[in-house]
């Protein structure tokens, strides 16, 4: 387990009360908290560096353009991305694969091809190819999941038979904590003549993420999940198709040329940075990194790993409550219900205790139709998590079934 | 900071809970002469609401909630206006749920007419108070529409 009495005073929201209660925040998938050292790279970068990238004939300027380039050397080393150029800073997740979507989607996907996704995707995930198929004609195919909450290999095989142009699935999903074998999926869809799309939003803050040895062709991230400011991300690309994609938007900076009537590119990944970027985002993005890769990625996986464990195994000894994902190996990631309580009903009585969980359906509602239930509660965890916070989750959900007279359903 | 710990018990009333387990007026009435149906995103909550009217009176209703439950809030709020509505004029059903809003919004600490003055502690969780609205939105939108279309209530008008 991580040294969480030394990691918890660098997040100072975490020193706050929530109702007259240590703040319990267990709404890790939702977004992280951030550390000072993410918060003063920010202001650092404002007070001492900040002019408009890639333009100015100032040291400034340069200093600026330093430090954002900086941050996508520190992304790119991160995930292990096949070149520093296969990084294209992006809003996060979502803006990645709609980048990936209205780029690479337009261009290859036509009237009667298939795009592939999975029922365990998170509407970003899904909703960027509902459009690109809705616009060409082409149809979405959407693999099932097995009843232990993992993708049905058998249906992902049937699926690929229809030769998709486009497969897309999480690393981790957000909802059930199922850890996808994303290599293996990639190698099959690949064989199958497909591009593969990797939701990596819950996998890259809570992984060691190789997308080399995954072998995708995209992998999209989200820095506010991995202690990094709202609005940071990036999409990591074989560079080789970066290059052969048009443009996502025009303007600034991704330009070479312009004349009048037509323009030419700015080399990758700039063609996909049009206009003035959020460089405090990449700045504190590449200090997230820092702190995380400090720390090391293997003993945050394990951490959480075990704070998952041990709420599941605390939980589950409480009458009327049912976890949902997978048995054994899971990223931590805990979706339950307790009884005839609507989960909404138990985020609002577990807050009254400072402990804030996720409650609804996560973005995931296909796969909230096949669990048969209308939303869960979700406690996740990360870096500063403890077994303390457990023990505030696990207290908090008995008083919900003692203010409900919980019925068993 | 949050500057006030408002009591759990202020929100789930008895009465709430109640009407939680055992919802009041919990039907179809697939001949009901106004429909609609409320959507509640944040939660995922749906409610399809049945009303019929005759004349300018509310002469029966019912509501539906698909998929399993909807959270305690927005089903005890459903079965109680129900219940208050039951019986009474068009015009009276919308002052209550004026009377309801101002409750849960205003700022003039009113309360609502009867057992719908058991929602009064939802003013201190305010990400509860669509939870409560939901019901009356939908039954706004069924009051308003004479015809048979079902119109839906995104949490954007709340």
């Amino acid at each position: 387990m991580l040294d969480t009495a030394r990691i918890r005073p660098d997040f100072l929201i975490l020193a706050q009360q929530e109702n007259g209660h240590r703040l319990v925040y267990l709404d890790n998938a939702a977004t992280s908290q951030k550390p000072r050292r993410v918060i003063d790279a920010i202001v650092h970068y404002y007070n001492f560096h900040n002019a408009n990238v890639h333009r100015g004939a100032y040291a400034l300027a340069v200093e600026a353009t330093e430090a954002y380039e900086a941050a996508r050397t520190t992304v790119a080393r991160f995930v292990n991305a096949w070149a520093r150029e296969g990084v294209a800073f992006t809003r996060g997740t979502t803006e990645s694969i709609n980048l990936v979507a209205a780029s690479y989607g337009r261009t290859n996907v036509r009237r009667g091809d298939t795009v592939v996704v999975t029922a365990m995707d998170h509407h970003s995930n899904i909703v960027p190819w509902q459009i690109l198929c809705q616009e060409k004609g082409a149809t979405l195919r959407m693999v099932e999941i097995t009843e232990d909450g993992r993708i049905d290999l058998s249906d992902f095989g049937r699926a690929l038979e229809s030769k998709p142009k486009i497969v897309a699935f999480p690393y981790v999903s957000n909802s059930l904590g199922t850890v996808n074998p994303a290599a293996q999926l990639s190698k099959l869809a690949h064989a199958a003549g497909a591009v593969t799309v990797v939701d990596g939003a819950q996998s890259t803050p809570h992984l060691r993420v190789d997308v080399q040895s995954l072998d995708c062709d995209f992998y999209a991230l989200s820095g506010h999940k991995m202690l990094g400011p709202m609005g940071s991300g990036a999409l990591i690309a074989k560079p080789a198709l970066l290059d052969a994609m048009p443009p996502y938007h025009g303007g600034g900076e991704m330009i070479e040329r312009v004349w009048d009537d037509r323009s030419t590119w700015n080399k990758i990944p700039h063609k996909f940075e049009g206009g003035t970027p959020n460089v405090e985002a990449a700045v504190g993005l590449g200090a997230a990194i820092a702190y995380l890769e400090q720390l090391g990625m293997e003993r945050v996986s394990e951490h959480e790993q075990e704070l998952a464990r041990l709420a599941i195994e605390r939980l589950t000894q409480i009458d009327g409550v049912t976890v949902y994902g997978p048995k054994g190996h899971r990223a931590g990631v805990v979706p339950f219900t307790y009884g005839d309580i609507h989960p909404h009903d138990l985020a609002t009585i577990l807050d009254r205790d400072g402990v804030c969980i996720r409650a609804g359906h996560h973005c995931t509602q296909p796969l909230m139709r096949r669990l048969g239930v209308a939303a869960t509660a979700r406690a996740s965890f990360y870096i500063y998590n403890d077994v303390d916070d457990i023990d505030a989750l696990v207290t908090a959900v008995r008083k919900a079934g003692e203010l409900f007279g919980v019925l068993a359903s | 900071m949050s500057p006030a710990t408002p009591d759990l018990g202020e929100l789930y009333q008895q009465v709430i809970l109640d009407h939680n387990r055992n919802p009041r007026n919990f039907k179809r009435l697939d001949a009901a002469n106004r429909k609609a149906e409320g959507n509640n995103p944040l939660c995922g909550d749906r409610i399809q609401l049945f009303v019929q009217v005759d004349g300018d009176t509310i002469s029966d209703i019912g509501f539906q909630m698909p998929q399993g439950s909807g959270c305690a809030i927005s089903k005890a709020s459903a079965s109680l206006m129900t219940d208050a509505v039951k019986g009474k004029k068009v015009g009276d059903a919308e002052t209550m749920f004026q009377a309801f809003r101002d409750m849960l919004t205003g700022g003039g600490g009113s309360s609502a007419p009867g057992k719908l003055a058991a929602f009064s502690g939802v003013r201190a969780f305010p990400s509860r108070i669509k939870c409560a609205n939901l019901a009356w939105h939908a039954l706004h939108a069924a009051l308003q529409n004479s015809a048979e279309p079902v119109t839906t209530e995104s949490a954007r008008d709340f």
